[in-house]
């Protein structure tokens, strides 16, 4: 029966998947992943707003591997090897050392700013797929009411932000009923003041109406309370965010690594447990964890497991290195393709025409 | 009847958006008692929005300003409450539904305020089966709320608010976007509210005619923040705002006064009047010029056109002319094709099948700056149309874009709304007044044919009275005769106004003809003059002379 899978099943999924892309820059393995990710969301995405946004992470992909080149094109060093062409060499005064503008660009630089830049666009894809098939409303409601106003605002851009397409259509389609077009800037204002105003309004309306139907309510706590709680939350998802980090890259200090985790985990959870003790909210047919969420988190779990793996096992397939072409083994292929399960697993996405369907 | 029973009590409420400014509400009483239908009225931009925000704790906390008075809950002060705190004995529902929705579906959308008052999950269960059951939407439960219709929306937004079990719904313009079938069957809910479950209600309208039958009291805004409330029928004696139904109670004298269609028809039989009119009577203009001026060839013409809106036909096969000196009414049930109509006939749209001519051209196939010479367009939301900082801005860049001579727009404007100020910003001008700038804009290319989409909603009654003596006058127009097509939802605005009147139905056109006519055909698109004097009346303005002759 056609039902939305649970959101957090989805980001898991993601993350595996970004997890898998960060530890191989072999470009077969990242262009299957990007594949992958793309035939999972083609075929598991509802026709909500928030899953036509795929297309836009596909290009901002796309984007970041030019812009990578680019960036190797202008400062590469010159290093041997097959070169392609030569530019004219800029020297860079002494100060800058070792620095040389444009030069001569060889194969193996732009394999390697690809091969980088295809990583970098496999992870902003996988994320970009999550963000395309987990509904951000019900992921929300997963959010502790302490965090009222961030809540409120996260429903206000997702409401919202979609909306801003039909807005500008509309009054696109105003202004070409008023004569005067006057060079680009004039031209530009006349579209975006009346979208950003009908925006705002939105936006206020959206929020006034959250209010007036009890969205944040405080129930016995006092302000104070609730900012101490805010507080506690905001601080110890800070203190993640910094431990996460230094444990993940190594030349970050120790200190900054198990123990700043391990504070931000415990403010956390503090300030979560706070919040839920203070503020009654309940959710109605709460999103259920049934098999084919699992499915779907062991298939990211496998991407992940199995690349990093692979890294750690067959390191020639991982990193191929620039010099030869890049090759695959059974162990790889076989680990990027457990990413497609969900194709399988997940239940038909809820469309308009499918509510209707549904059976009252 | 206050006192014991009283719900809500407001006492001396004054409101301004700053301190030196004029207050929107000046020392304003008003006591809700329970299980009472409140009536709200008063002219454009007399506070009633304000006053309803006041209650539900939402002014002045999202829209700024200083608030003093009192606010009252079943005797305790709730003036310092925030609404989300009052959410469980108040429920607001605000203009526009659509803005409000937070959730995808029908279902999750009623059970989100109980989900934040934390009620337990068979209770949930329950009370959104009974409010399917009570609103008529069960068959709506799984839907998709972007692709409900209008009516079907506002019934989903007045029952999400309802699962709280609150006991005072607050309800800001509940049918103004409404076509009048659906406008009828969410009134229809409101009373089984009132009557099944005690609760009271307080309602702003405009269109005082389909809601005055219905109300216990009324409350009446006089437009400089004062308030006076008492029976519909005393408050409505000398209201400067009445339905077409009390006017005519006033007209022929009759006390009490009338307030439903059916009390005015047992009167009306008492009335010495003689055959109805067969021509609109025309008071504002020569009748013999209006006929010269009448062209017989259409400036306006479509043959079976057909027009695709994505996979869907929102126009079947529609047949339409208009010609210039006539005011056509478009009317039909929300999502019938009328603004795609009204777009095509601009030229955004192109056919997908038959033919169209807009003053001999098909507009599709035209630039913009033609299409705008052959039709004006005055969008639903005429702020789309306004950017500039003040009216004489705007003015000067529309006569610059049309290529006119300056002052044109400024002269227009100053016809159809006098006394505008140029330096006010478009966003500070009244509803009314800012259509009228929005008419000008588009007026200033001097194009023969005048589309209007929707141009009532927030008008009061003077202001639609306005408007209408301003689309008889472009249309007639010695100098220069327009054709003038008007989308809307009023049957009241439609029969003052119109010449003939065509109604849609899921993109077809299902009659066109002489507005006499098509509203004697059919029930739900009768003005109330008709309703009470038979088929032929359409206008108090109709009765009131033949009244005097017969007399």
């Amino acid at each position: 029966m056609a039902r939305d899978l649970h959101p957090v099943a989805w980001w898991c999924w993601a993350i595996g998947l970004a997890a898998g892309a960060s530890s191989t820059t072999n470009p077969l393995l990242l262009l299957l992943l990007v594949a992958v990710a793309s035939v999972c969301v083609v075929a598991c995405r509802s026709d909500q707003p928030w899953a036509r946004s795929f297309r836009l992470y596909l290009w901002l992909g796309a984007f970041v591997i030019v812009v990578r080149v680019l960036f190797r094109l202008l400062l590469g060093g010159n290093d041997a090897g097959h070169v392609l062409f030569t530019l004219p060499e800029i020297p860079l005064p002494d100060w800058a050392a070792g620095i040389s503008l444009l030069g001569s660009f060889s194969r193996e630089e732009l394999l390697a700013a690809v091969y980088e830049g295809l990583r970098l666009a496999a992870l902003l894809i996988a994320v970009g797929a999550a963000n395309a098939l987990a509904n951000p409303k019900r992921l929300m409601k997963s959010l502790p009411p302490a965090l009222y106003e961030i809540g409120t605002a996260m429903v206000v851009a997702i409401t919202v932000l979609p909306q801003l397409a039909d807005s500008a259509r509309r009054v696109r389609a105003a202004q070409q009923l008023r004569g005067g077009t006057h060079g680009r800037v004039r031209g530009l204002r006349r579209l975006l003041v009346p979208i950003l105003e009908d925006a705002l309004e939105r936006s206020l309306a959206l929020a006034a109406g959250m209010d007036a139907r009890g969205y944040g309510r405080a129930g016995s706590i006092t302000p104070a309370q609730r900012r101490s709680t805010g507080a506690l939350m905001v601080a110890g998802l800070l203190g993640l965010c910094v431990g996460v980090y230094a444990f993940l890259d190594h030349s970050a200090p120790r200190v900054l690594g198990g123990p700043m985790l391990a504070l931000g985990c415990v403010l956390a959870v503090a300030g979560f447990v706070l919040a839920g003790r203070r503020v009654r909210r309940t959710r109605y047919r709460a999103d259920r964890w049934r098999l084919p969420e699992g499915v779907v988190v062991a298939s990211g779990v496998l991407v992940g497991v199995g690349l990093w793996a692979v890294q750690h096992w067959e390191p020639l397939v991982a990193h191929p290195g620039v010099e030869g072409t890049p090759g695959l083994s059974l162990l790889a292929l076989a680990s990027v393709l457990c990413g497609v399960l969900p194709v399988w697993a997940a239940p038909p996405p809820l469309t308009v025409a499918r509510r209707e369907l549904v059976p009252a | 009847m206050t006192g014991l029973t009283g719900l809500l009590e407001l006492r001396s409420i004054r409101f301004g958006y700053d301190d030196a400014g004029p207050r929107v509400l000046d020392g304003v009483d008003l006591a809700v008692d329970q299980g009472e239908l409140m009536l709200l009225a008063g002219p454009t931009g007399s506070g009633k929005s304000t006053l309803l925000g006041v209650v539900a704790g939402l002014v002045p906390a999202f829209s700024g300003g200083t608030l003093s008075g009192e606010v009252l809950l079943d005797g305790a002060s709730v003036l310092d409450v925030p609404a989300r705190d009052r959410a469980h004995v108040i429920g607001y529902v605000g203009q526009n539904p659509p803005a409000w929705f937070v959730t995808d579906t029908v279902e999750e959308e009623l059970a989100f305020g109980m989900e934040q008052l934390g009620l337990p999950p068979t209770t949930m269960r329950r009370r959104v089966e009974e409010t399917l059951d009570l609103l008529g939407i069960a068959d709506l439960r799984q839907r998709d709320l972007r692709t409900l219709s209008g009516g079907q929306q506002q019934r989903v937004a007045i029952g999400s608010v309802l699962t709280t079990h609150p006991r005072l719904l607050v309800l800001d313009e509940p049918t103004s976007a409404l076509d009048p079938t659906a406008a009828e069957d969410v009134l229809a809910t409101i009373t089984r509210l009132v009557h099944d479950l005690d609760v009271s209600v307080l309602l702003a309208e405009h269109r005082l005619e389909r809601v005055v039958p219905f109300a216990d009291r009324m409350c009446l805004l006089d437009g400089a923040g004062h308030a006076r409330v008492g029976a519909p029928g005393d408050v409505l004696l000398d209201s400067p705002i009445a339905p077409p139904i009390v006017e005519l109670g006033r007209l022929a004298g009759w006390r009490p006064l009338p307030l439903t269609v059916r009390d005015a028809r047992r009167r009306a039989r008492e009335l010495p009047l003689p055959g109805a009119p067969t021509e609109r009577l025309l008071d504002t203009t020569d009748r013999d010029a209006v006929r010269e001026v009448r062209d017989d060839r259409p400036v306006v013409q479509a043959r079976k056109l057909v027009v695709m809106r994505g996979r869907r036909a929102a126009l079947r096969e529609v047949d339409l002319e208009l010609r210039a000196g006539t005011v056509t009414a478009l009317m039909g049930r929300n999502g019938a094709g009328k603004s795609t109509l009204l777009w095509t006939l601009q030229g955004r749209y192109g056919a997908e099948r038959g033919t169209l001519l807009v003053a001999g051209d098909d507009p599709h196939a035209l630039r913009p700056e033609l299409r705008r010479a052959r039709s004006g367009l005055v969008p639903q939301t005429p702020a789309d149309l306004l950017y500039l900082e003040t009216v004489a801005e705007e003015c000067a860049a529309s006569d610059a874009g049309a290529d006119a001579p300056a002052g044109s727009c400024a002269a227009l404007l100053g016809r159809i709304a006098p006394g505008i100020a140029p330096a006010t910003h478009p966003r500070d001008l009244s509803e009314g007044q800012r259509l009228a700038l929005a008419l000008a804009v588009v007026l200033t290319a001097k194009p023969p044919v005048l589309l209007l989409d929707e141009p009532t909603r927030g008008l009061d009654y003077a202001a639609k009275h306005a408007l209408a003596g301003i689309l008889r006058d472009l249309a007639e127009d010695p100098a220069a005769p327009r054709a003038v097509l008007v989308a809307t939802h009023d049957v009241e605005f439609a029969a003052y106004v119109a010449d003939r009147v065509v109604v849609l139905a899921e993109g077809e056109v299902v009659s066109d003809g002489p507005v006499r006519e098509v509203v004697a055909e059919s029930p739900a698109f009768a003005p109330q003059v008709s309703k009470v004097l038979g088929p032929g009346w359409l206008t108090v303005a109709e009765v009131a002379p033949a009244l005097a002759a017969a007399r």
